[in-house]
Order: structure tokens, then sequence, then C-alpha cells
């Protein structure tokens, strides 16, 4: 008695009850689809996370003043509250972080102002900036920002103080409809103020919360003259690495340089800095949990498919029981009789594992609560031998249970 | 050699006070066409006498020869060769699988036996004709009338072409004029001599058989050796 025989003995049984065969597979189907839909999404948004730091740099660390005033420590020492503050972040902080001594990991620095509540005006149409920033063209090869249109502007802009503008895709679009190269060269009014626009900036995407195409970036010399004045303080310094594999070093290096200007130690810093490659980290971390919590969640449905397999084998089995003692009675081993049941629990699973995974790929195609899942590959290897595993591990007990019974008993069963 | 040998074949079951003693150090042997009916009351033992012959159970002590094999010593696995290979049943309920087609059903010992498809549909054919459905290969057991699925039964019993034909009640089931039918073919199965031991509680249908053993309480108590009714003579006694 070959295999073959016994699948075709198999598949007999399976045609025999369409209807139930298929309830049976739709539970195995449900399962592996959702693995496959769910595991996309946890990858999906894993991706989009990691495409939207890696957008801004993976080698920025950003510098940036320290809003809690000392926490703890500053509260316990009494003396802590007349010690008089060091200024936060000044252009001189800047320079000092370019210091090829001190500081041999920093590539290059781009010191930040900006300025709130800025509204663009283009004949009558007006756009509420959400980010308004005052940097050096540096900032522009630090984040990886690149014009689609335009130029951007220069260090003599900088230097001059030039009324010059890049903008973002968004305000472009909100300013100067869909085609928004006909920005380039335009004056529009920031708070009233003139400025002429150098470039539009590429689109970043949108990530969801924050929109970085919804930005308007000016030189530092004009932001201070214009809109935050000139005292010497910034909002935060973007700092570029050498290379993503000496953040930390650069991050030592930035923090001894600023703690020694600003006489501070470490646990006193009136400053914060913030890792790019840290952000990801903590982000892959966390998406990779969400992802786990997903795939449980779906492995769960699955387990609940592979016992509606059992459940329906063991109904079978019994349902069937007179025909397994005719099939003992003209020699049928044991083995032909559990081969026969275990092709037929393999088949119904095998079935659901295939179909779920076309649903799976067919459900992956759409955004889901505004990520795009990505299935991954070895998601469908996966589904498919566990859907196999399933066939098998819940079809041996019914398989066993037929090929135990007693021929005579078997016959006599009505 | 004779076909079966039983010796001292005794079948117990339970144990102590609801011990029931099915058969009770039956000896008896049959040999090479022979056509023998087993009569007696239910509860006589004949059934259990057919289910250690068919090698379904197996006897408590005592001996049991089929076609020289000592089944004692088989396992599961050659058990179910053995009845795959020397043993044809048929049975009072026709115990065809249902959905299946006539010749599948007939065919069905045959793909156990680890034959190709080509040969088994071949053969299967060939069996059917030979009782005369040809013409119904293709219908299904519940497409057919009694007689006709007892026909099919007993084709598939004949496929594998076997040294016994074991058949318990076979006119059990079917009005008298299927009920002649089937034995005017095991009539002549039995003239092609083939080995028939047939269960039956019916005498009339006891006096086809060449010879037949009466059980009482897990005993044979007679063993009559008759002219059948429109058979051939024993061979013996001509």
């Amino acid at each position: 008695m070959s295999l073959l025989e016994s699948a075709r003995f198999a598949l007999a049984g399976v045609a025999a009850n369409k209807m139930r065969s298929i309830l049976t597979t739709l539970g195995i189907l449900i399962g592996i689809a959702a693995v496959i839909v769910l595991l996309a999404v946890g990858a999906g948004t894993s991706n989009a996370i990691k495409a939207q730091i890696g957008k801004l740099g993976t080698n920025v660390l950003t510098v940036s003043r320290s809003t809690a005033v000392g926490g703890r420590a500053g509260a316990g020492a009494q003396v802590g509250a007349s010690r008089t503050r060091s200024t936060n972040l000044t252009l001189d902080d800047d320079k000092a972080l370019t210091d090829p001594v001190l500081a041999p990991d920093v590539a290059r620095t781009a010191p930040i102002v900006q300025a709130q509540s800025v509204t663009g005006t283009y004949k009558s149409a007006t756009h509420s900036v959400a980010s308004f920033l005052g940097t050096t063209p540096s900032y522009f090869a630090i984040t990886n920002s690149a014009v689609a249109s335009g130029a951007l502007f220069t260090d003599a802009d900088q230097q001059a103080g030039n009324p010059v503008a890049v903008i973002g895709n968004t305000v472009a679009a909100d300013l100067f409809g869909t085609n928004t190269s006909a920005a380039v060269g335009q004056t529009i009014q920031l708070n009233g103020q003139n400025f002429t626009i150098a470039g539009v900036l590429g689109a970043k995407g949108s990530s969801g919360l924050n929109d970085p195409d919804d930005i308007v970036v000016v030189p530092l010399s004009t932001a201070q003259n214009k809109f935050t004045g000139y005292a010497p303080t910034l909002a935060s310094i973007t700092v570029q690495a050498t290379s993503a594999d000496v953040m930390n070093q650069a991050q030592n290096e930035l923090q001894m340089i600023l703690d020694a200007r600003h006489r501070v130690d470490a646990s006193s810093r009136d400053y914060q800095v913030r890792n790019q490659a840290q952000i990801l980290t903590t982000a892959t971390n966390t998406t990779q949990t969400l992802t786990i919590l997903l795939g449980a969640v779906a492995a769960i449905s699955l387990l609940v498919g592979g016992i509606g397999v059992m459940n329906i084998m063991l109904v079978t089995v019994t349902e069937r029981t007179r025909e397994i003692g005719i099939r003992k009675a003209i020699g049928a081993s044991r083995g032909s009789i559990v081969a026969q049941f275990l092709i037929e629990s393999l088949i119904i699973s095998v079935i659901g594992g295939v179909a779920g995974i076309v649903i799976g790929f067919a459900g992956s195609a759409f955004p889901i609560i505004g990520v795009q899942p990505e299935v991954q590959p070895w998601t469908v290897w996966l589904s498919l031998a566990v859907s196999a595993i399933i066939g098998l591990v819940f079809g041996v007990y019914p398989a066993n249970k037929a090929a135990k019974l007693r021929p005579i008993d078997a016959l006599r069963y009505e | 050699m004779a076909v079966i040998e039983l010796s001292g074949v005794n079948k117990v079951y339970g144990n102590g006070e609801a011990e029931v003693r099915a058969l009770d150090g039956v000896s008896v042997t049959i040999e090479r066409g022979e056509f023998v009916a087993i009569i007696g009351a239910s509860g006589s033992g004949k059934s259990t006498m057919m289910n250690i012959i068919g090698c379904l159970d197996a006897p408590t002590s005592g001996n049991y020869f089929l076609d020289g094999i000592h089944t004692a010593e088989l396992d599961e696995f050659q058990q179910a060769q053995i009845r795959n290979r020397k043993i044809g049943f048929v049975f009072q309920n026709f115990n065809l699988i249902p959905r299946t087609k006539a010749v599948e059903n007939v065919a069905m010992p045959l793909a156990y036996a680890g034959i190709g498809r080509p040969e088994r549909r071949t053969r299967a054919l060939a069996v059917l004709d030979s009782v005369g459905l040809s013409s119904r290969a293709d219908h299904k057991p519940s497409q057919l009338s009694g007689g006709q699925q007892q026909r099919v039964a007993i084709a598939r019993a004949l496929v594998t072409n076997p040294v016994l034909l074991l058949a318990d009640e076979p006119t059990g089931a079917l009005d008298s004029r299927s009920s002649s039918e089937i034995l005017d073919l095991f009539d002549r199965l039995h003239e092609a001599g083939r080995p028939i031991v047939m269960i039956t509680h019916e005498m009339d249908v006891a006096e086809r058989a060449g010879r037949v053993l009466r059980m009482q309480d897990g005993r044979i108590v007679s063993d009559v050796l008759q002219q059948p009714l429109g058979g051939r003579a024993l061979a013996g006694a001509q």
C-alpha cells in the first residue's frame, strides 16, 4: 500500500464532505492569513520608522537645551538654586564642537534657531509653518536634504543675511499649488517680512504624526535679524559624526567639550544630546515587541484553527468507524489507516495554509492604519511549514484512534 | 493440506464472575473444496467462530492453522495481510464503502495488496463480470439493489483470489429471490472448487452446503455431511 494510494483515499474523504472540509480549512486559512498580514504590518511599521529616522541621518546627534532644571540633584543641593546656570547653547558652543583635536569624530555642525508660529503668505494664500529654522548651509548636508527645484541658500547668503528661504514641499504646495517649482524666485511674506524663495526641498514623506515637509529654512543670520534677535542662544545644534560607527565617541567628545564650557557634569547637564542611533535602536526594539505581540495573536488564532482540524478529524473517524472496520477486514494495515487519516488532515490544513498565504498577500496589499504592510518571504515558508505541522500534530490523535479500532468492533458499530 | 484447522480453540470474554466462554475447545478441520455451513442459535458461538476463522479476533487458547499458517504467530500487520490475501469476507449487510463506485469497492483489497491502478481496474471488472454486474461497475452502492450490493461484496471478496470465502449470514438482509441468486452464485463458486464457510441460522440456506456444523454453547454439537441441494456431490462421497 503506497502513500499515493493512501493520499487518493484521503482526497476522497475530504471531497466526501465538502462543506465541512471548507469550513475547517477556513479556520487554518484565517490563522495563516492573520500571521502573514500581522507580521507584514509589524515589518512595515518597523521599516517605515527606520526609513524616517534614516532620512534624518543615522549619524546625527542633536544637542538641545535641557528644559528640566536639575531634577533631584538640583532640588537636593541648596546651593544649586543660587548657582548661575550657563547661558545655554551659543554659537561659540557650536564653533567649539568642530575642534579637530578635541572632537575628531565630529564631521560638521549646524547651529539652529527656531521661531514659533510663523505664517507664510503668498498673494491670498497663507500657510502656518510647523517648523521654522534659521541655520547654516551645513544643515542641509547633515540632514540629507536636497532641493527638488531651485537651489539651497549659500554661505554667502548666510554671511550677508539675505532674505532668502528654502521651503518644504508641503509649504510650497499650500502657497503655490501642485506645481511647486513655480515657487522658486517668488517672494513670500513670513510674518510680514519679504523672503525670496531660493529652492523647494524634495518631499521626505509624512510619518503620520509630524510632517517633515512642513518646514521653512532661512539663513541663521537672517532669522536672528528678523525673528529671534541677536541673542546668542541657539535652540539646538545638529552634529554629524564622521560615520554611524563612531556615534558614541562623537557623543562623548561633544559632552566633554560642552561640560567644560558650561562647567557642569553628567548629573547637572543643562543640555541634552539625542543620538539618532539610540533612537533607531529604541524604535527597532519597540517595533519588534509590537511584531511579536501581533504574531502571538495570530498564532493563537492558528492554534484555534488547528484544534478545529482535530475536532473535525475526530468526528470523521467516529462517523466512518464502520468504513475503517471494512477496510481492516479486507486487509488494510494499521499503517495504511493512519496514513489515510493523517493525509486527510494534512490536506485540509495545507489547503488552508496555501489559501491563507494568498489571502495574506491580498490583505497586505492595502495600507492598514497608515502602514503599508510588507510581507516577509520567510513568513510564507513558515506558514506553509506550520500548516503542515498543524495537520500532522492535530491529525495524529484521530488517525491513531482510527487505526487502533478493532475490526470486529468497528464492523459492529452502527 | 487443510484450509482450516482448529484444534482445542477456546475463546473467553471477561473474567471471574462475568466470564463468558464463547468457544469451548472447538476442533474442526475443513478441507479444500468444501462448502461448510455453520448453524446455531444466537449466542451459540458461531459469530466468534467466524471472527477467529477470519483472523479478526485471536483465540484465548488453542491453535488455528489457516492454509498451513499458524495464526497465533502473526503480528498485527501480518494478520492484515492474511485477511487481504487468504480470506474473502461477505457480510450480512454488504459493508460496501459508501460514495464509492462498485468497481472501486471491488478493487480496494487489491490496493491494500499493493497492486497498480490499471491492473486493479482490469481485475475488478473481470470479477464484477463473473458475478454478472459488469453493467453496474460505475454505480455507487446507494444506486444498487440489496442483491446487487451483495454480489459486489462477493466480487470484492473474490478479487484477491483467496483460499477461503467467509460469509456471515450472506442472505440475512435479502428477499427470497435475491437470496437464491446469491446462493446460486455460491454453488457456482463451490463447483469451481472454492472453499466456502457460511454462517447462517436459516436451515434452508444451510441445506445448500455439503457439510453442516451445528454449534451450541461454544461447542460443535453435530457435524453432518449431506447431499447439497442443487450442488454437486461431495468429492469423498462419490
